[in-house]
């Protein structure tokens, strides 16, 4: 087997995200966010549910086993039972997502998506963001647009968390007094300096940084024969 | 014995039913199943200043790229395969129109708030975010119960009118998707005082439950004002299962400018801008 790529140990750490989730819906966005969702859903977590990206909830291989259009989407959200894996345009040093637009939000530089579900989402259920080009763009000491809330604008909401931020370099969590970015591991390859470089304002680094776990011989082959066969990993995270 | 009234009339007729200055609500999601037709029909209305509610796609790109709108009521625009849609996006960054910009499950909210004649209810969402920011006349509302927390009032998204498309209609305004997804289609006319729902094909009522499950009759026709029959009607969204996205119209929409576009396509009837979509197609299949 050839060796592990970039972006197959971005797979491993998105589905690590869902782990120990339960009977939730997993609502990736992105391409490796969903092939890692899948990922689990075949081997440590499957009991998740999943989504055919429309209105279907399927299983592993696609059978259909149950019917979410987006207003039922929009009360699983409320009701808390789901985990989002949502992109980010920026994302600061606390959680804070934009998706909405660059510059002044009543006269935009660059009008994007709109806020979408971020607002909901972030104070309902379980977050976390994917970032496939980890860069001073996306990791700004402010974003423009507040839509996904994070730590410390939140004012203690008791569904608030963010849980994990997997990016094309490594993983960042929230595990600091302040709750503010932390390096959680780093992807085979990437060296903690080249992330902090990578970003906006200063991380919490640990003495040791462990890096982002191997996949399993199973895992790999689901990956490159069963899931994505025709490597689309590979055009969101070159190998 | 008498039946209910017949609705059947032309998406011109539909349109000459609107004014200026009103609050329209557009059925579908995105690049999904959007009243196109009766967004085209508008285009060639005078009809503007509009107040537009929905979730957004190129009915807003369209309505945007015309002027035909003063303020914009969203959580989002996108074309679906193409996450940005260009022409709504240079007319927000060139200031064409106002906006408010809430989040989906607010949107959502407000639909059923007005739905159920409710001035607003309770959301959790939009605290926190830059949500209240954008829209300083939003206010909180605390729980009169031991909890004590609070959420965002969202206010009634009440409409003057509703345009929806759906697969199958009756004269009368009984209307049935046959797609995955529901959409708000029926809160948007539940939401509204006057709705207009063009379909695929109009049938006899009775044919509406012949192949296709009751719970598919989405709207019922004291909701509905007028019924326009409208082949290919949501053209070039999607419309499951009669019809799915037109990716390569779509892409030239995007990346065509809007003069070039408007001009092209939008300057006669429905069946004017069907051949020009057919001779578009062909000559870029030749």
């Amino acid at each position: 087997m050839t060796a592990v790529t970039r972006a197959e140990y971005c797979v491993i750490a998105c589905a690590e995200v869902w782990r120990g989730a339960g009977e939730i819906l997993a609502s990736p966005m992105g391409t490796i966010p969903s092939l890692g969702a899948r990922l689990a859903r075949l081997t440590f977590a499957p009991e998740l549910l999943l989504t055919d990206g429309e209105a279907m909830l399927v299983g592993a291989d696609g059978t259909v086993e149950g019917w979410l259009p987006y207003r039922r989407h929009l009360d699983l959200v409320t009701g808390g039972r789901r985990h989002v894996m949502m992109g980010a345009s920026q994302l600061d040093r606390y959680g804070n997502q934009n998706i909405s637009c660059i510059g002044d939000w009543a006269r935009p530089r660059r009008q994007l998506l709109g806020m979408r579900g971020a607002p909901v989402n972030t104070l309902n259920n379980p977050t976390s963001y994917w970032v496939p080009r980890h860069s001073r763009r996306v990791f700004v000491e402010r974003v423009d647009v507040v839509c996904g809330v994070g730590y410390g604008r939140a004012g203690g909401a008791r569904y608030h968390h963010l849980h994990r931020v997997v990016t094309d370099l490594a993983v960042l969590d929230f595990a600091t007094p302040d709750r503010s970015l932390r390096l959680a591991s780093l992807h085979p390859g990437v060296t903690a300096k080249e992330v902090q470089e990578a970003t906006g304002f200063t991380l919490t680094v640990p003495d040791k940084v462990p890096y982002t776990r191997e996949p399993t011989g199973r895992e790999l082959e689901l990956i490159r024969t069963v899931i994505d066969p025709r490597g689309a990993r590979t055009r969101e995270v070159p190998a | 014995m008498a039946g209910p009234a017949d609705k059947a009339m032309t998406a011109d007729a539909a349109v000459a039913r609107l004014s200026s200055g009103m609050t329209l609500g557009i059925g579908g999601w995105g690049a999904r199943r959007k009243p196109m037709a009766l967004v085209r029909a508008l285009l060639r209305s005078d009809v503007g200043d509009l107040t537009v509610v929905s979730c957004g796609g190129p009915d807003v790109g369209l309505l945007a790229a015309a002027g035909r709108i003063r303020r914009l009521v969203t959580a989002f625009v996108t074309l679906d395969s193409i996450p940005l849609e260009p022409h709504y996006r240079a007319a927000r960054e060139r200031g064409a129109f106002a906006l408010t910009e809430v989040d989906e499950a607010m949107l959502l909210w407000g639909l059923r708030a007005a739905a159920h004649r409710m001035p607003f209810l309770p959301v959790r969402t939009g605290l926190g975010s830059d949500v209240m920011r954008v829209n300083p006349e939003l206010r909180t509302v605390t729980s009169p119960y031991g909890d004590g927390e609070t959420f965002v009032a969202m206010p009634a998204l009440r409409l003057d009118a509703a345009l929806v498309h759906l697969n199958r209609a009756d004269r009368a305004g009984n209307g049935q998707y046959l797609g995955p997804d529901p959409y708000f289609d029926d809160l948007f006319c539940a939401a509204a005082d006057t709705a207009y729902v063009s379909c695929e094909r109009i049938v006899e009522t009775a044919e509406l439950t012949k192949e296709a499950a009751p719970q598919r009759l989405l709207i019922p026709r004291h909701r509905v004002t007028g019924v326009v029959e409208a082949p290919n009607g949501a053209h070039f969204t999607s419309c499951a299962p009669d019809y799915g996205r037109d990716e390569a119209f779509q892409r030239y929409y995007a990346s065509t400018p809007w003069g070039e576009f408007a001009a092209r396509f939008l300057g006669g009837g429905e069946r004017e801008y069907e051949s020009a979509v057919a001779a578009w197609r062909g000559g870029e299949r030749g």
